[in-house]
Parts: structure tokens; sequence; C-alpha cells
């Protein structure tokens, strides 16, 4: 990848730049729902991580070779149990919370596996969401493409509901960012930021 | 033990000045050495994995220098139970010694320092050529960058190993086997070699691949009430195990079985693969297919575990395919995508400094 490529990247996926900043240099990651593979490599290049990605669809997995990221092929709704206990400096869930069906368990597999866990999600909360359901309509956006009918996200979630999930089950968030449109939004962030990422570890 | 032994092996491609494109195909149980292309002067004898390894193919030729060989102990050239013993001027038949897939490795290893290959771009194989594969990673860590890792598993169960002493008997029990020494007797244990491949064929189909290409035919469309040939999955099996009894030799057979059986690299390593796996050093691409039985995906998951966890770069690719263990033998879109994109990233790399 170009530096060029890179910075492209970085527009496009603001919540790649968020991540990239909380990864030292040199750390094991485990990406879950690596997508075509374009975070792993983006963290390869720019932080030198050592790392997986975890994905389940066919079209994957050759981009992510072809991306020159290791990649598993696996379905995360069975669990991690390739993986060792605290084998990861960090286990990434980047925009896909909201497609996994049992998110319980696999949050407290992430804490299993890496020492912290980062998670980007579209926030349900966003006002134009809102705002869509208040005018009788499901929401269509960049973060949230799909239609009812054909969407893999059976588990959306708005920043609130995310955090109470992390106070009820004992998750210690350490860092949050919230953004909208590449840019960081710092006042009412459940009503005006369309993508949050969270870093979090095992809380006492 | 072999005073000495000859390997039979075909090349592919050009071998480029600094001697790292080089790749290995390790065959499986009834493999050989023509992997590619077919003779001038027959056009029908296409190799086991022609649709694999060529020009412009996902293993491309045109890029890597590829080695097809046929395994000590083999009945296509290489030394084998039906060579002549030079010691006693008969084949050695029964007083050849057993191999096991560290000797095969150790030969292949040999064969490359004759071509001057110190390091190879890859090594891979499917079902028990995946085995040597990974062997090689093992024997020779710094000999190998690459390890494709196909329908194979890291060693077998007790239902494998079942199967293959079921195999066996056919063979061992068959009266004109003559404890191994047939060849003096001028004749061949057919029989056994027979039914042990058609009980192979079975294992390597799955039972969606049989449904869909036999289902319950019958040859005469009727039923006839009689032994003889009536579904067509019978008259298959027939074929396949008469065709393989013609040519391939029996002894040979039962060695190759008996080296799959004896297969684990977590022998000397009280059954542990993170252990055995530690000092892998090689890149690994590990592939399944969804329908087999024989070497099931799981068992390709067995590989890829300890190589997590070792920290080794590995992928694993699990293929959506109908044809059982046999699916690593037949075009597949998606198989070939994932295999032409590994390599050629392979190919794009060069030699590791």
């Amino acid at each position: 990848m170009s530096p060029n490529d890179i910075s492209k990247l970085a527009i496009a996926r603001p919540d790649f730049a968020a991540i990239a900043s909380w990864i030292p240099e040199g750390s094991s990651v485990l990406d879950l729902g690596c997508g075509d593979g374009s975070l792993l490599r983006y963290l390869a290049e720019t932080r030198g991580v050592q790392g997986y990605g975890v994905e389940i669809s066919d079209i994957n997995i050759v981009s992510c070779i072809a991306n020159g990221v290791n990649v598993i092929q696996d379905d995360l709704d069975s669990g991690l149990e390739d993986f060792e206990t605290d084998s990861f400096d960090f286990v990434m869930l980047s925009q896909t919370l909201q497609a996994i069906r049992h998110t319980e368990p696999l949050i407290q597999e992430i804490l299993r596996v890496g020492r912290e866990g980062i998670v980007s999600f579209p926030n349900f909360g966003y006002w134009k969401s809102r705002l869509n359901v208040l005018l009788g309509n499901m929401p269509v956006s960049k973060e949230l493409p799909y239609q009812w009918y054909d969407t893999p996200n059976v588990h959306l979630c708005t920043l609130d509901d995310f955090e109470g999930f992390c106070r009820k089950h004992k998750v210690a968030v350490l860092e949050r960012r919230v953004m909208t449109g590449g840019s960081e939004v710092n006042l009412l962030p459940n009503l005006l930021g369309s993508t949050a990422v969270y870093r979090f570890q095992r809380g006492l | 033990m072999l005073p000495r032994y000859e390997l039979v092996y075909e090349t592919y491609g050009q071998l480029n000045a600094d001697k790292s494109n080089a790749i290995l195909i390790c065959h499986a149980l009834s493999g050989n050495h023509h992997v590619a292309g077919h003779y001038e002067e027959d056009p029908k004898s296409t190799g086991w994995w022609d649709n694999m390894v060529g020009p412009g193919k996902p293993v491309d030729t045109d890029k890597f220098f590829v080695i097809g060989l046929n395994n000590l102990g083999g009945c296509h050239g290489s030394t084998g139970p039906s060579s002549i013993n030079p010691d006693t001027g008969k084949p050695y038949g029964a007083s050849f010694p057993v191999v096991t897939v560290e000797d095969w490795v150790e030969s292949q290893a040999r064969l490359a320092d004759q071509l001057g290959i110190k390091q190879f771009a890859a090594v891979m194989g499917g079902s028990l050529g995946g085995m040597q594969a990974l062997q090689w990673s093992l024997s020779f860590p710094e000999r190998v960058r690459h390890v494709l890792v196909i329908a194979a598993a890291p060693h077998l169960t007790a239902e494998n190993i079942a199967f293959n002493d079921v195999a066996r008997s056919a063979i061992l029990t068959d009266p004109d086997f003559n404890g191994g020494n047939f060849y003096q007797h001028g004749v061949v244990p057919k029989r056994g070699l027979r039914l042990a491949r058609m009980l192979g064929h079975i294992t390597y189909l799955s039972d969606d691949a049989m449904a869909d290409k036999f289902g319950r035919s019958l040859r005469s469309g009727k039923l006839g009430y009689t032994y003889d040939i009536e579904f067509e999955i019978e008259s298959y099996l027939r074929y396949q195990g008469d065709k393989f009894a013609a040519y391939f030799d029996a002894n040979t057979y039962l060695l190759m079985t008996k080296a799959l059986d004896y297969f684990d690299p977590a022998r000397d390593f009280d059954g542990d693969l993170d252990k055995a796996f530690a000092r892998a050093q090689a890149d690994f691409l590990v592939v399944s297919f969804t329908t087999d039985w024989r070497f099931a995906p799981e068992r390709s998951r067995e590989i890829v575990r300890p190589l997590l966890h070792n920290k080794r770069n590995v992928s694993y690719a699990e293929i959506t395919s109908t044809h059982g263990h046999d699916s690593f033998l037949m075009p597949h879109a998606h198989y070939f995508e994932v295999m032409r994109t590994y390599l050629d990233k392979v190919a794009d790399e060069g030699a590791k400094p």
C-alpha cells in the first residue's frame, strides 16, 4: 500500500485512524470480521502489527490473501476456541458487533483472548437514524447501507446501550472516540455521532 | 536399509537464476511424478493435477519451476518393491523397507540438493501430499518459505487407520499375494488391490456426490434379483477397482497406507502439536473442503491451531464443495482463486533474505 493509499483509507474509514492511534508499534492483533483485510493491512503498514483476521465470506478470504493478511475462515458465532487465552494485545471487532448473533459470549471471548478489546459500530442513536424512525422508516445510510429485509445487522445499538452493556458485564471502557463523517464529535455524542470506537478491558 | 535408490521426477517451467522460484508438488496415495501436461506421443496422458499446474494456472509454470516426483517406494519409476534388488537380481517384494513421510521428505531434499535448490518457494500437496508438505516445515524449516496443505490432517484417526487396515487386509489375504513376493510367481493380487481401491474410493466421495452421480440408478433399468452388478454405483466402483488393479503395485499400496498410519509429528512431543510446530518457520496456507469426511475441515483446523499458537503466518480457507475428499483434485472457481491469489503473492515476494 503506498502512502497515498494509506491516507485515502484513513479518510474513507476514520475509525481505522482512531484504532491505529491506540495501537503501539509491533502489537499483536486479532481482527474479528476483518472483511477484505484492509484494516489489518493498514495496521501492518502503519504500526508494524502481527496478526490474524477472522472472516466468514469466501470473497473476503481471497481479498485478505491478496492484501497479504493472515486470515482464518470461520464463523464468529462459534466462538474463538482456536485462540489461546491472553494471546493478543488487542482483539478488534470493527463494524461487526451489530451483525453478531451471540453478543455476550463473543465479548467475553474477546476479553479472554485479548489484553484489550476494540469495538467500532454504527450509532443507532445518531439523529438521522432517529429521524428516519420518527418519520416511519428504518434508516438507510453510509453506515447502515441495507434495507430492513436484506440487512445482516441483528443487534443494532446506541452508544448509551453499549455503555450500559459494558457496565452490566463488568467491561471497563478505557477510551471512546465518536465520529461523524471523519470529524470527531464531543457534544451530545449519542445524538450527533454516527460511528463510535471503544477501547476496553476486563473490569474488576 | 536400501543400498541405493532412484527417484523419477518431472519439471515444468524455468528455474530462475538464484534458484528461488521452485515449487515441490507432493503426491497422495496413488499419485506420481506426472503432475501436469501430457506426453507428446500420448495426448490422453494428462497429469493428475493438470487443472492446477501449468502456464497461467493457479500454480503458474510461467512464474514457478515446478517439480513432481514419484515417491520412494512408488511404482511409477522410482525405486520401490517391484524394482530389482541389485544384490539378488530379483524384485525387492516383501524385503522392501517400510518408508515414512519423514523418509520421503528426506529423499525429496536430496533431490533438491541435486537440482541446486537450497530453499523452495513452496512445498504443496493434497491429502497424504499435504502431510509431506507439513513435514517439510518440520524437517527442513529453513528450506521452505511457504507450505500449502490441502485436504489433510495432522495424523490419522482410529477410523482412518481402520479403513487402511481393511484395504491392507484385502491385499494381504489375497492368495496371489504370496507374502509380497508375487512377482516371482507371475501373478498379481488383483482381487485384493481391487477391493482396497473400491473401499478407498468410497471414502474419497461424499454421500451427496454419490447420490447425485448414481443415486439408485440401475444399469438395466430393472431389478434382477441376482448378485451381478445391478446398481450403477456397483458398476462404477468395480470399474475403478479393476482399472487400478491393472497398473498399481500391491506392495506400494501397502507401503503408502502404512506411511499414512505412521504420520504423527506430535509423537515425539507427548502428542502436543503446539510443541511439534514450534520449529516451523514457513508461512502456511491450509485448505479444507466442507464435504470431505476422510479429512474433514475439523482435521485441517487441527493443523491451523498449533500454527496460530506458535504465531506463524497462516491463512485457512474452507471451500464449499460437493465432491468430498476428491474435491482437492477437482476444478472449483473459488478454490482455484484462493490458490492463485496466494501463489501470486509468493511469486511477487521473491526470495526472503
